[in-house]
């Protein structure tokens, strides 16, 4: 999926300027604890997240996340905008809340990062 | 545009590389049709349109005499009169005008023989592409017989054979230094001692919550420089950014240390902060003990030491309460 349909789907806007909207997301994360986000995403995820502070561009950065939209019109302070500039990280702001926005665009088909096995307690991966 | 010339120029001098580096052995067609000097045009047209061919060796007790091609065939013919050609430095108008009385019978009666040119150009199977690039630049020939030193024909190289085995090398040469560029800490290996450590320290500070995790960032691209594998350095920057993070919440900062080898990379951070009570209740996902306002901050989801554990080989904590907390950890590097 790109940045551009995704936009789209969730009715969204650009924060930071000159994204290449045709860049392709390859898995979605909902998430606002950081550690939890480094424990599950892979390289080319979409990060959905009310947390604004600057962390979440670090860890982006970190978990090489393509992108990061901010849920239900949480917009992020200029420390992170700037942070997200300097690592070259779009950011994108949802006006919905953090449960439409992920619907919306798992039920277009973006995939997610794996699944928790309850039985053998153990997290599998969706991509290698 | 400036970022598609630099582009091109590479590939530029990577195809010159490999015209050299292939050798005419490599690129030319085994399996040569020939045929022998008596037979005839009508035979040799039939043999050209079954093969798919412009032209063949004419070979006589396993010797190449000479060479035949479409252009012949359309010479012999003849049919739009003579044309005051000279071939093997004789006027072949005769063969033409004997031809133009009854074009069918006659190219059931003249034969390759007649009509073929002597002493064709050659190439040696072991010289260069870039030999046989000149030589069809130079006699704009369809396609050269391949000869081994023994002089014996072993195949033959159309301009057809030469694109084909140039792109397969292209392919496979992007293919190796893919992989090569993925190879562990290939700058490393570079450096020739019988051991080699690269030793990397961050100075982390304490509740720096705008710069937290900037020391992790700069390990990553460090790493990326080195040329390790983009899998390890993930690893390796998720156990970084999380003990780097673990400094500045608990540690009140301290130190990041990261020891780089070939063969693996060992993570360590000391602090001088109030150490962990309980280091294996600490250790299990999703316990934490990160205050109210820790948590908003996006931490304190408990995974941070279950993290590092998972991202690493060897993982040893040790803590004294009031003294301080010693994280180490290894990331063996496998080979891919």
């Amino acid at each position: 999926m790109t940045i551009r349909e995704l936009l789209e789907l969730i009715e969204g806007e650009v924060i930071t300027e000159n994204i290449d909207l045709d860049q392709k997301v390859k898995m979605g994360c909902g998430s606002d604890l950081m550690s939890d986000v480094l424990a599950f995403t892979h390289e080319g995820t979409v990060l959905m997240s009310g947390l604004t502070n600057p962390q979440v561009v670090r860890t982006a950065e970190i978990a090489d996340i393509k992108a990061i939209v901010f849920v239900r019109g949480k917009y992020p302070p200029q420390k992170t905008i700037d942070l997200a500039k300097e690592k070259n990280i779009p950011l994108l702001a949802s006006k919905y809340t953090m449960f439409e926005t992920c619907g919306r665009i798992y039920a277009s088909g973006l995939p997610s990062c794996g699944v928790f096995d309850l039985t053998t307690r153990q997290w599998e991966d969706k991509f290698k | 545009m400036k970022a598609e010339k630099d582009d091109l120029a590479p590939t530029i001098t990577k195809l010159k590389e490999l015209t050299y580096e292939i050798k005419i052995g490599q690129a030319m067609t085994k399996d040569v049709i020939t045929v022998p000097p008596h037979t005839t045009m009508c035979e040799l047209r039939e043999v050209l349109k079954a093969n798919r061919i412009s032209g063949t060796p004419v070979v006589e007790n396993g010797q190449i005499i000479g060479i035949i091609s479409l252009e012949d065939l359309i010479n012999a013919m003849g049919v739009c009169g003579p044309i005051s050609t000279k071939k093997n430095g004789e006027d072949i108008s005769k063969i033409q005008e004997k031809n133009m009385a009854s074009v069918r019978e006659n190219m059931n009666m003249t034969t390759v023989q007649e009509n073929m040119t002597l002493n064709p150009e050659t190439l040696y199977a072991d010289e260069p592409l870039a030999s046989a690039i000149s030589k069809f630049n130079k006699f704009h020939y369809g396609r050269f017989p391949i000869i081994n030193r023994q002089e014996d024909l072993v195949g033959i190289i159309t301009q057809s054979n030469i694109i084909h085995a140039v792109l397969q090398h292209l392919e496979i040469a992007y293919y190796r230094e893919e992989i090569h560029d993925q190879s562990s800490g290939h700058v490393l290996e570079d450096i020739i001692a019988d051991e080699v450590k690269l030793i990397l320290r961050y100075h982390v500070n304490a509740e720096d919550f705008d710069h937290a995790g900037e020391a992790s960032s700069r390990l990553k691209k460090t790493l990326h420089s080195l040329g390790f594998h983009p899998q390890t350095i993930r690893r390796v920057a998720i156990a970084s950014y999380e003990a780097e993070i673990n400094l500045v919440l608990w540690g009140k900062g301290g130190e990041l240390q990261v020891e780089v080898q070939p063969s693996q990379i060992k993570l360590e951070t000391f602090d001088t902060g109030p150490g962990i009570e309980n280091i294996e209740q600490a250790m299990q996902p999703g316990y934490s003990s990160a205050p109210e306002w820790v948590q908003a901050m996006g931490f304190g989801a408990g995974m941070g030491l279950p993290n590092i554990k998972a991202c690493t080989d060897d993982l040893k904590l040790e803590s004294t309460i009031g003294e301080g907390t010693h994280l180490k950890a290894i990331i063996y590097i496998n080979e891919i």
